[in-house]
């Protein structure tokens, strides 16, 4: 772990202004992500989780401070730049799983493919990481025809269907019931112990947050304990 | 990829895009159907005047080429140009406007029947009698007529001596003299129909009428025909053009609500796709495909439409509009069509392009 961070995180703020109030949802937020790790940002609502996540996945702008991930200063990036980044450096994984309804999961793995001007065509790690995820009969069924835990799975599939540099997991179980919440987590661990994918998940579950290597809590935009 | 995209979202909605398919093939069915009417009746006009056999029309000074006018010429002009060196025969009518652009003609039958050889008698005979009627096969079509059956036209019952066969002068036909009388024109005409001994002078006898009557609209009977067309029959050109406009507003507030519903029932779905790194373009393409197909889908059922209305028309109103099938507005409508779809959908999708990811994906 002596190499570069992935994610290096350095006195980031971030003010939301509503009328005529400002709203400080991140106040010199520092945080180093050494490459390959799990990383856990854990806390409750309003602590500035998920706005460390949009702005880490690229989707949001810092009012301020600097904010690198795989060498490239997100601070410094237009929208169309920050939207490129997006294509191929980051993976999202929702709560609300966030699957196009209207195609099937072959496909909504595939536009993610497309998006970022690749193709899947005979692509054999992409064949061992479907069996990983355990859909790999499961491709031509449309979301509607899914379970919560199998729309998660292809959730994952489309998120690091790019090779992304870090996979951004936003209470990624939120909407599964315990068993399907274990073979989804159980899977971001294999993906990041075999694949040595850099995973930031987020989640206020203690349980969830036991499948990490390490734990950073969150409160009022500041990381005020870290564990282990 | 995209394509796949496209064409599941418009089956996601089946309703809302057959409902947007039917409004743009309506949109395109009113354009091809009204130049179609247009072409069709100034050809039905065209096909009738030449039936007549005639070489050289004459018509009042002041008249447009269609003839809807009454009579404002004396009777007396056809024996002055009968005497005239090369003309074999010429003969006058009468011209009544009725309703809508159904119009009765008044001749004289024997000297019509000498210039063009008379009409083709499908039911009946000629007119034996003052209050006789010669209708054509498309008239008594669609007014359930046959040889021996009344009708009621300018106060005034009529007897059908004959039906004829349709394409020659006019679908009704009623002895000048009785014409003249009913509408208070005595001793005038509409215009007068020539026929010369040799079509090679017919030129001849045109410069020397147009050097007679000055003023008179003389026309050989090639130039008659190719004068009638849309550009001129008055205001049918401005006429055209409004309805044309008229479709592009539909097409365009079809297009413009139906894309701006799919950008608010798919603001996740938008959310998603910018989430994944899709640029505004990306976006962008997917909702002008998708109306793309839209206004190509209702090009082709406007088109079948535009059959279809000929054969309503063909069937209940033969006699009172002909409509033409136009091939080579087919691509024009389409055009258009297209045009006003996009239109439609530049500001829904603008606002799809530019949706905030964020707020996108929070979105319920």
């Amino acid at each position: 772990m002596s190499e570069e961070p992935i994610i290096r995180v350095r006195d980031l703020r971030k003010i939301y202004r509503v009328g005529e109030v400002e709203v400080h949802a991140l106040r010199g937020f520092n945080l180093d992500v050494p490459r390959g790790e799990f990383l856990c940002v854990a806390g409750p609502s309003g602590s500035g989780k998920s706005t460390l996540f949009h702005i880490l996945g690229g989707l949001l702008a810092p009012t301020s401070g600097t904010v690198i991930v795989d060498g490239h200063d997100l601070s410094r990036l237009t929208d169309s730049e920050r939207t490129a980044l997006r294509r191929r450096m980051v993976g999202f994984v929702f709560q609300k799983f966030n699957l196009l309804p209207t195609l099937t999961a072959a496909d909504n793995i595939a536009i993610a493919r497309h998006i970022a001007g690749r193709n899947l065509d005979n692509d054999p790690w992409f064949r061992e990481v479907l069996e990983l995820l355990g859909i790999a009969d499961r491709l031509h069924h449309k979301p509607s025809k899914l379970s919560g835990g199998e729309q998660q799975r292809v959730a994952i599939a489309r998120a690091i269907v790019n090779h992304p540099a870090i996979l951004l997991a936003d209470e990624p179980t939120g909407n599964l019931d315990s068993q399907n919440s274990a073979a989804v987590l159980k899977i971001l661990r294999d993906l990041n112990q075999r694949l040595g994918q850099t995973i930031l998940l987020i989640t206020h579950d203690p349980v969830v947050a036991s499948y990490a290597h390490r734990v950073v809590h969150m409160l009022d935009g500041r990381i005020v304990d870290a564990e282990p | 990829m995209v394509n796949k995209l496209v064409l599941e979202n418009l089956k996601h909605r089946p309703v809302r895009t057959a409902l947007s398919v039917l409004a743009i093939g309506i949109e395109v069915t009113m354009m091809l159907t009204l130049v179609g009417l247009s072409r069709g009746m100034l050809a039905d006009v065209a096909r009738r005047a030449r039936g007549v056999g005639a070489d050289i029309v004459v018509r009042p000074p002041g008249t447009s080429l269609i003839g809807l006018s009454s009579a404002p010429m004396s009777e007396k002009m056809v024996d002055f140009l009968r005497r005239q060196p090369h003309v074999t025969h010429a003969v006058g009518s009468m011209t009544h406007p009725l309703s809508g652009v159904t119009t009765i003609t008044g001749i004289r039958l024997d000297e019509f029947d000498q210039i063009s050889g008379g009409f083709k008698y499908l039911e009946g005979g000629p007119i034996r009698n003052r209050d006789e009627i010669i209708v054509d096969n498309y008239y008594a079509r669609q007014n359930n007529l046959r040889a021996g059956a009344t009708l009621e036209l300018l106060n005034r019952t009529w007897r059908v001596a004959g039906v004829v066969e349709e394409g020659k002068l006019a679908r009704l036909v009623v002895p000048l003299d009785v014409l003249q009388e009913l509408t208070a024109n005595p001793g005038k005409i509409s215009q007068v129909w020539v026929k010369v001994d040799d079509p090679a002078h017919v030129p001849k006898v045109i410069a020397s009428l147009k050097d007679q009557l000055r003023g008179y609209p003389i026309y050989s009977m090639e130039e008659l025909t190719s004068l009638i067309s849309v550009n001129n029959v008055p205001g049918l050109r401005a006429f055209i053009t409004v309805i044309i406009l008229l479709a592009i507003v539909v097409g365009f507030l079809v297009v413009f609500l139906s894309m701006y519903t799919a950008v608010l029932e798919r603001t996740r779905e938008i959310g998603i796709l910018k989430a994944l790194g899709a640029a505004p373009s990306y976006v962008l393409n997917i909702l002008f495909r998708e109306t793309l197909l839209l206004a190509l889908a209702g090009t082709v059922l406007g088109i079948v439409f535009s059959y279809v209305t000929r054969w309503v028309i063909m069937s209940w109103a033969p006699a009172s509009l002909t409509q033409m099938i136009v091939p080579d507005w087919w691509a024009i409508a389409g055009a258009i069509a297209l045009g006003g779809a996009l239109l439609g959908a530049s500001y829904p999708g603008w606002r799809a392009a530019s949706q905030d990811p964020i707020e996108a994906l929070a979105y319920e």
